[in-house]
């Protein structure tokens, strides 16, 4: 048997044009994820019952349900609603099976981050908020100026986790029929019956993906912290 | 009853599904929990092959999507013995079931997760309990049974909480080939009833209360384990 089967070489091209898509989803979820996350926790954290209360349900709910199960909640029970979606004119998008996909993946990791951020805020040591304000900082700026940005630092490893995450949650996608990565590989491996060869592919493909999110995330890791690491 | 709340008697399927599923769960756990010991004795061990072989697996494993080691498993694994077996002369039909091919690999992707937490657990029992038990002529295996094992579960409780948490919402993801748990269960009363979101919102909900259920449960066994724990 040859050390890479013929069926991979032949198939690279589409492999590769699935894993752009996974990239893409990836980043969309992540970018998008993050810009509503950060409303989210500042919710959770909010003295108003108002408004963490909210934020506490939409948090439980996605971080304790399988993310198969919103998926197909977005994709295939916005059928239950095609009346009213059209009557908004939303139904050509909760159409398309690639924005449901980036729009469950979005909300998931939202809430996650969302729990990761909370976490983090409310380790911001109280001392550095008292300094701020005895400098005469308000709450928006000390928010801005301080909790924020140690708030960051604190949760960039578990939120390096969290996209590491997202980005083998996007598989999933495949089941509703976006031609990711394992789309193109379950697609390709039901023609061909190369199963093995066609996932063991994919699955190093995804170890390549993950081990190079890994490496970049660290080397941010080690630049926002930079001034706070021990000389040796 | 209003016509969204009809099941029309597929509430039932939607029971036998959850008890499928916290079935699967359950037995995946126990192979996890068993692979995790033996990964974390292999992370652990002054044994050069047991550290590259352990670190290889949780390496690998939690560096590719669950959804494509199940592929892989359920349709890599038979054809890829049948091939085996092709090149040897022998004529060989191997069909697994479903329900084996999802709990094994659901308790193998998660026996690399028990690793981390086993190994962690088992660095954190005070150093000094082993070298007591060593020094009164327990042997390694002794000292492990009577000193390690009981002391180490107090430090991995929280973070096997955490694995089962994911472990059984990665169930969902065995509804991919066909085992009639929550997720697919659901899946068909949405075709049949043609309501869509109420069946799958009904099926996250009780994904939900699984999940409720695992924090109160993980609360009393970490309030039993630490009895004998004096806090501050």
């Amino acid at each position: 048997m040859p050390l890479v089967p013929d069926i991979v070489i032949e198939s690279l091209p589409r492999l590769m044009s699935g894993t752009w898509v996974t990239i893409q989803i990836t980043a969309l979820s992540v970018i998008i994820g993050l810009c509503l996350a950060v409303p989210v926790a500042l919710m959770r954290v909010a003295k108003s019952r108002m408004l963490s209360v909210p934020s506490y349900v939409f948090c439980f709910y996605f971080r304790g349900t399988p993310l198969l199960v919103q998926i197909f909640l977005i994709y295939y029970g916005s059928g239950q609603f095609v009346d009213l979606l059209q009557t908004v004119g939303l139904w050509q998008f909760f159409r398309q099976a690639y924005f449901c996909a980036v729009l469950t993946l979005t909300l998931n990791t939202a809430a996650y981050t969302a729990e990761i951020l909370r976490g983090a805020i409310e380790a911001v040591p109280w001392g550095e908020v008292e300094a701020a304000r005895a400098c005469g900082m308000n709450t928006r700026v000390i928010y801005r100026r301080i909790i924020l940005p140690k708030a960051f630092r604190l949760a960039w490893p578990a939120y390096t986790n969290e996209v590491v995450f997202l980005l083998q949650a996007t598989s999933l996608v495949s089941i509703i029929t976006v031609m990711d990565l394992t789309g193109v590989t379950r697609v390709i491996s039901a023609r061909s019956f190369a199963f093995y060869e066609m996932f063991i592919a994919a699955a190093l493909i995804y170890l390549v993906l993950v081990y190079g999110v890994l490496f970049v995330f660290r080397r941010i890791e080690r630049r926002i912290t930079s001034h706070m690491q021990a000389v040796s | 009853m209003p016509e969204f709340l009809n099941l029309q008697g597929y509430g039932s399927l939607l029971a036998d599904g959850a008890k499928l599923t916290i079935l699967v769960g359950l037995f995946s756990m126990v192979i996890a929990m068993l692979l995790g010991l033996f990964g974390a004795w292999g992370k652990l061990a002054r044994s050069r092959p047991a550290n590259f072989i352990a670190g290889a697996y949780t390496t690998i494993v939690r560096g590719v999507p669950e959804l494509v080691l199940i592929l892989l498993v359920y349709y890599g694994a038979p054809t890829l013995l049948q091939d085996i077996a092709a090149t040897m002369g022998v004529e060989l039909f191997i069909d697994i079931n479903p329900l084996v091919a999802g709990t094994c690999t659901i308790g193998f992707i998660y026996g690399a997760f028990s690793t981390e937490v086993f190994r962690g657990a088992f660095m954190a029992v005070d150093k000094g309990q082993v070298e007591a038990a060593r020094s009164v002529g327990m042997g390694r295996v002794l000292c492990f049974r009577r000193i390690l094992l009981p002391q180490m579960w107090r430090f991995a409780l929280p973070g096997l909480g955490n694995v089962w948490m994911v472990l059984i919402k990665a169930t969902a993801l065995i509804s991919v080939i066909q085992l009639p748990e929550l997720m697919r269960n659901a899946d068909i009363a949405a075709r049949s009833t043609r309501l869509p979101f109420t069946c799958y919102f009904l099926a996250s909900l009780i994904y939900l209360a699984i999940t409720i259920a695992s924090l109160l449960g993980q609360q009393q066994m970490e309030r039993w384990a630490n009895k004998g724990v004096r806090k501050a």
